[in-house]
């Protein structure tokens, strides 16, 4: 599945179907696909957004240099960038788990900061009773258990009723961030401090930083998420009866598998994986978690997992480049003045030219077979 | 849309009194000519029907017009004029209507609203007028339909009838029907056969396409033959008239295949059945709802070696039959027994490692995944079983090999191994699916319509198998809705009606006799004289 | 909690809820034939967001409300002619398209609000209302029935209109036979990708209109990423409606309550968190699909591109 709505990419029509015949077919060559794939369509939204920053009277060159230069090219930006990416990543394998098992998952924003939210709760409780490491395990076990237990309605009305899940996740996303931000006001609510928020972790019980840098060892295990999601889709039996479902349900009742049971299952690993990465931004960053902290990463993960076409190595890389821009853009936001917001009109121009080169791509091969 | 014509100095002396011209019309797809170079006339108060196997090219002709599709060679006329058909609407402007294959109807309209599908959607339904036309349809053509009914509701025979009806309204003139008969009773293939007459007996021209050759000869007044993409010869009126169905068959077989009918495929096998009992179902019952009907109180036996037939008009309960073998719809009651032993509880996968298999009639939406490549699909009903798994983990190269193997060994057609599955043909998918449901070691067979939409070649080698596979021992229950097919291979046929067998009759090669026979019970006439299991 | 049950409270509470239902009633009325026509529309809350913010400018910049909301549709349009042209016309993802129409609008709305009122946040005068002489002065519900701006009738009158072209009209087939079986509409000689343009460019309209209510009535201003997930109920009332106009300004009425509960109950001093009451209306629509989701059938070809002759 790809932005181009191939769900079907075969010619149902028995005529049209080659029986063997080899198709004396010269493919374009492989530099003009990646011009209009990748290379063109990227131009294309940079000029694009460009044209939106001079609009608002911002030299859009003095701005691009500037986040370049404050997320890749300045070692602090380059080790936020890589400390960003953590949470990005555990989203990425929670949305290629639900994508290629076909659920539309929309619900991981809520998912994602009860996961949070739990992990924050339990785990300065547990510092002195547990030792380290059993600390930072529990909050993400934790974690990863309330991301799968909000899933549970949306799973079971799709598996047993055939409910739309689009509608169900997204609805459960509103009412997960509301219910955080309450949880964090009435229940979990740290006595000693004024503002509300949870109890903090110590700098020191949070995830390690790795070697010399600041960097949060939560990207080693978002790394490790990512890779190992990609291999269970591609190379197991389980990967592939998700799959399986998620292609043709049918035939995955037909082959005998159980689609309701395999379906809860998606969505207990897709939203376990969200609850992870709110775990992995507490327990690797934050510490703790302010009432109505919500930094939405759900709904923009989305569109990168599609970009790589759920493929995990591409989607680490696409989280690279955007961790890049939100820290960039973050510090364009306090030095230029222009709201950060602006990494969402980017990447959004990014999705509609890369979907419409994709289209491009797609006529230009049917015209030549 | 304008229909852009314009008159065609020259037109051939053949096109003089044609409605419809098709002029060296050719169209490729890739890697395949479609249709090639095929001139054909289609007159008024005819009808002429278009014959060939799958893949000859007549649904393309089709296509090309009723205006999904435009030909890259060659040009159609109209009346003498050139025209250009970009559109199903400058089709229906240009007064030809087709009936497709598959039913082009939208389930949840009601009948009155699919009547007036296409139009302006700011005007009103004109009820009224409608109601009066269907009236005069009813009289002149036997076309009764109930204007307020949801077409999903309604029977295929009543569905086809609305579309009919459509064209009809539509005041066409010419009316293409694709494979119409291919869901009827043969009462209903009858009874559309003579309301064409009347209807091209009413001033219109028919289009008929079918691949069965008697229906070409009993229904048509012109016949064409296509073969491979090309006209592969033409019997025109006359030369019909004078001959006996069985001349007519035998000349369009010799322009077919060149070669004289009568070859393996129409001829009874030689039973091989032995005494052991195989499989045995016990009252059989599901539910049923809405949508699918239920089965009731099937009871039914198979003994090795023995090709059972169910035979029925498609959508009596026969694929619940076979779905609740195969262990994938649940029992409301009924006990299910496989060598002797008891697996009405058995799993899907538990079941088909004892060796009941089912070969499913949808091989596209049921059997495969379409974007899956041919290796994955050979072992999708074994994930995680050794040797293609090892700990859970795939072994791609040993599925590859596997695949390899079941390509040569079923001469299936692929560029490879690692094609997408929905890139073959039906017969290559077909063959696929056979390959995966004989892995192992098979006791029992459940072929659902496995030769339904195959070319005659396929149909051939698929029948063959069949026999092969009952030879070896093995037990088969073959649906069909093909009764020729059921009486060349079957034992004993089994008659299935509203989700019940209506009767068993045994295959005893008495022709014509037991055709009557069976075509009774599919209209829900029960047999007690010979309802023996 | 004493004053509860006040002249003031209930008054207030059914002033809430009716300006609460209006943009989502009229999102839903949008949406609710995008989903009939086959079209998924993910971006409607994109749509909403840019009327919220085009029908601001054009009000602020005019001094009309009317033109107001013509901006907004205007707004609301040019964003769906995006959808239209990618997902209808070129056949891509209606879901990933939706969800980055939407995240882009969120961001190029609050870039520009930024340079352009994030200093002074500039408030529109309040709006004029009806005043019918009589029924404006019954207590309790005269003022928040009968004392609204005119627009808040126009959304009501369109339930009605919509109700009657769907039903008696060709309008309503022609949608459902897009939305379920295309290729039937198609062969029919209908325009399938036409009338898909047109329902979605209507939702833009309609989601439009109800962002710039939303921005000039409710509000008063505008705020980035004010529409708060109002476009998404609007999907959820259209897919829960099955077709129906009337149910769709059933549901905006409830919806529009439990929102309205909120401030109402701040006005009367209540301590519960608004995040607790902000759940009510979430929290009733996953009751009602608990419920009854079985029951909300959509169409079968909801969500998927149409291509001529790809059966």
């Amino acid at each position: 599945m790809t932005i181009q709505d191939d769900m079907n990419p075969v010619s149902a029509d028995p005529e049209t179907n080659v029986d063997g015949i080899a198709r004396t077919v010269t493919e374009r060559s492989a530099l003009q696909r990646v011009l209009t794939l990748t290379v063109g369509p990227i131009l294309a939204a940079f000029l694009l957004s460009a044209l939106i920053l001079m609009l608002v009277g911002v030299n859009p060159l003095t701005y691009y240099g500037y986040i370049l230069e404050r997320s890749l090219f300045s070692g602090l930006g380059l080790q936020q960038t890589a400390t960003r990416m953590a949470p990005l990543l555990f989203l990425c394998a929670s949305l290629i788990i639900a994508f290629r098992a076909g659920i539309w998952n929309l619900g991981t924003d809520g998912q994602f900061l009860l996961g949070a939210v739990i992990s924050a709760a339990s785990a300065p409780l547990l510092v002195g009773v547990l030792p380290g490491w059993a600390v930072l395990l529990a909050g993400f076990v934790l974690a990863a258990l309330v991301g799968a237990v909000w899933s549970l309605i949306p799973a079971l009305l799709k598996a047993y009723q055939g409910v739309n899940e689009i509608i169900t996740t997204l609805m459960m996303s509103f009412l997960g961030v509301l219910l955080a931000s309450t949880l964090v006001k009435l229940v979990f609510r740290d006595p000693e401090t004024t503002v509300p928020q949870t109890r903090t972790l110590p700098v020191e019980d949070r995830l390690p930083r790795l070697f010399d840098t600041s960097i949060s060892s939560g990207l080693i295990w978002g790394l490790i998420a990512v890779l190992a999601v990609h291999l269970m889709m591609t190379r197991t039996a389980f990967g592939l009866r998700l799959r399986m479902v998620g292609a043709n349900p049918l035939a995955a009742t037909h082959a005998g598998l159980s689609v309701p049971l395999l379906t809860l299952a998606t969505f207990g690993l897709s939203a376990g994986f969200a609850g992870l990465a709110g775990a992995s931004e507490i327990l690797g960053v934050a510490g703790n978690v302010r009432a109505n902290w919500n930094p939405a990463y759900g709904l923009m993960v989305i569109p990168l997992v599609f970009l790589a076409r759920f493929n995990g190595v591409g989607a680490i890389v696409l989280v690279f480049f955007y961790s890049a821009l939100m820290i960039g853009s973050e510090s364009a936001a306090r030095r230029l003045g222009v709201p950060q917001d602006f990494t969402l009109v980017l990447v959004a121009s990014l999705l509609i030219c890369l979907g419409l080169g994709e289209y491009i791509d797609h006529h230009k091969r049917k015209k030549e077979r | 849309m304008s229909n852009a014509s314009e008159t065609v100095t020259s037109l051939s002396s053949e096109t003089r009194a044609g409605v419809i011209g098709v002029h060296g019309v050719t169209k490729r797809f890739p890697g395949v000519i479609a249709v090639n170079n095929v001139s054909l006339t289609f007159h008024q108060g005819e009808v002429h029907v278009l014959l060939g196997e799958n893949g000859a090219g007549k649904s393309t002709l089709v296509g090309i017009l009723s205006g999904l599709q435009e030909p890259d060679e060659g040009y159609l006329s109209l009346n003498g004029k050139k025209i250009r058909l970009a559109s199903p609407s400058a089709s229906l402007d240009a007064g030809i209507s087709t009936v497709f294959q598959h039913s082009m109807l939208v389930p949840t309209l009601t009948v009155l609203e699919n009547l007036t599908l296409g139009a302006p959607w700011y005007e009103r339904p004109p009820r009224a007028r409608i109601a009066a036309r269907m009236e005069e349809l009813k009289r002149e053509f036997a076309l009764s339909l109930p204007l307020d009914a949801i077409v999903g509701e309604l029977s295929l025979g009543q569905q086809q009838q609305i579309e009919i009806a459509r064209a009809l309204l539509r005041d066409s003139k010419v009316l293409i029907l694709d494979e119409a008969t291919s869901m009827l009773t043969p009462q209903g293939a009858h009874e559309l056969g003579e309301r064409m007459q009347k209807l091209v007996k009413s001033g219109l021209a028919v289009i008929f396409i079918t691949h069965k050759l008697a229906e070409a000869y009993r229904y048509g007044n012109r016949i064409s033959v296509l073969k491979q993409g090309a006209l592969a010869g033409e019997m025109v009126p006359d030369q019909l008239k004078s001959m006996s169905e069985d001349q007519a068959v035998d000349e369009i077989v010799r322009l077919m295949f060149g070669r004289e009918a009568g070859a393996g495929s129409t001829e009874q096998r030689n039973s091989t059945k032995r005494d052991d009992t195989v499989l045995k179902l016990e009252n059989l019952s599901t539910q049923g709802d809405a949508d699918v009907m239920g089965i009731a109180d099937i009871s039914l036996i198979l003994q090795a070696g023995e090709i059972v037939g169910v035979a029925g008009i498609d959508g009596n309960g026969q694929k619940q039959l076979a779905e609740a073998m195969a262990g994938q719809r649940p029992l409301n009651s009924g006990r299910v027994e496989l060598d002797g032993e008891d697996i009405t509880s058995a799993t899907v996968a538990q079941r088909r490692r004892k060796g009941l298999r089912y070969l499913t009639d949808d091989r596209l939406a049921e059997g495969s995944v379409a974007a899956f490549p041919i290796s994955e699909n050979t072992v999708l009903k074994d994930i995680g079983q050794p040797p293609f798994w090892v700990n859970g983990l795939e072994r791609p190269q040993r599925i590859a090999q596997h695949a390899r193997e079941l390509i040569a060994r079923f001469s299936v057609h692929a560029p490879g191994e690692t094609t997408p599955i929905g890139r073959l043909s039906g017969g290559n998918i077909q063959k696929v699916l056979l390959g995966r449901e004989l892995l192992g070691e098979a006791r029992v067979v459940v072929f659902n319509k496995p030769t339904y939409g195959l070319d005659l070649k396929n149909i051939d080698t698929s029948r063959q198998r069949i026999s092969e596979i009952a030879e070896r021992g093995l037990a088969v229950l073959l649906i069909s809705t093909d009764l020729d097919e059921l009486m060349a291979l079957s034992d004993r046929i089994a008659v299935m009606e509203g989700g019940r067998i209506r009767g068993i009759v045994k295959n005893d090669g008495s022709g014509e006799a037991l055709r009557l026979r069976i075509g009774r019970m599919m209209a829900g006439e029960e047999d007690y004289k010979q309802a023996t299991a | 909690m004493s004053g509860l049950l006040t002249e003031a409270f209930l008054s207030s509470l059914l002033t809430g809820a009716i300006v609460a239902a209006i943009p989502i009633l009229l999102a839903g009325l949008g949406e609710q034939m995008s989903e009939k026509a086959g079209v998924l529309n993910i971006g409607i809350e994109g749509m909403m967001l840019m009327g919220a913010y085009v029908g601001f400018l054009v009000a602020f910049e005019t001094n009309s409300l009317w033109l107001g909301f013509l901006g907004g549709i205007l707004g609301g349009v040019l964003t769906a002619i995006v959808m239209a042209v990618l997902c209808v016309r070129l056949g891509l993802n209606q879901i990933v398209i939706g969800i980055g129409l939407t995240l882009g609008v969120e961001g190029l709305t609050a870039l520009l609000h930024h340079f352009q009122f994030s200093r002074t946040y500039p408030r529109l005068p309040a709006p004029e209302r009806l005043n019918i002489p009589g029924l404006t002065d019954l207590p309790v519900i005269g003022p928040s029935l009968f004392g609204r701006h005119l627009i808040v009738y126009l959304a009501l009158i369109a339930v009605v209109v919509l109700a009657y072209l769907y039903r008696r009209t060709n309008l309503g087939m022609t949608l459902s036979a897009a939305g379920e079986r295309p290729a039937a509409l198609d062969v029919a000689g209908g325009n399938v990708l036409g009338i898909r343009v047109v329902a979605v460019l209507f939702t833009g309209a309609m989601a439009g209109l109800g962002g710039a209510y939303l921005a000039n009535i409710g509000a008063g201003l505008f705020i980035p990423f004010m529409t708060g997930g109002a476009g998404f109920i609007g999907i959820v009332l259209a897919m829960l409606a099955r077709g129906r106009p009337l149910w769709v300004l059933i549901g905006s009425l409830i919806f529009g309550a439990a929102l309205s509960l909120t401030t109402a109950l701040q006005v009367a001093g209540s301590n519960i968190p608004t995040d607790v009451i902000q759940m009510l209306p979430f929290a009733a629509v996953m009751l009602v699909l608990v419920l009854f989701g079985r029951r909300a059938k959509l169409p079968a070809a909801l969500g998927a591109a149409y291509e001529r002759g790809a059966r």
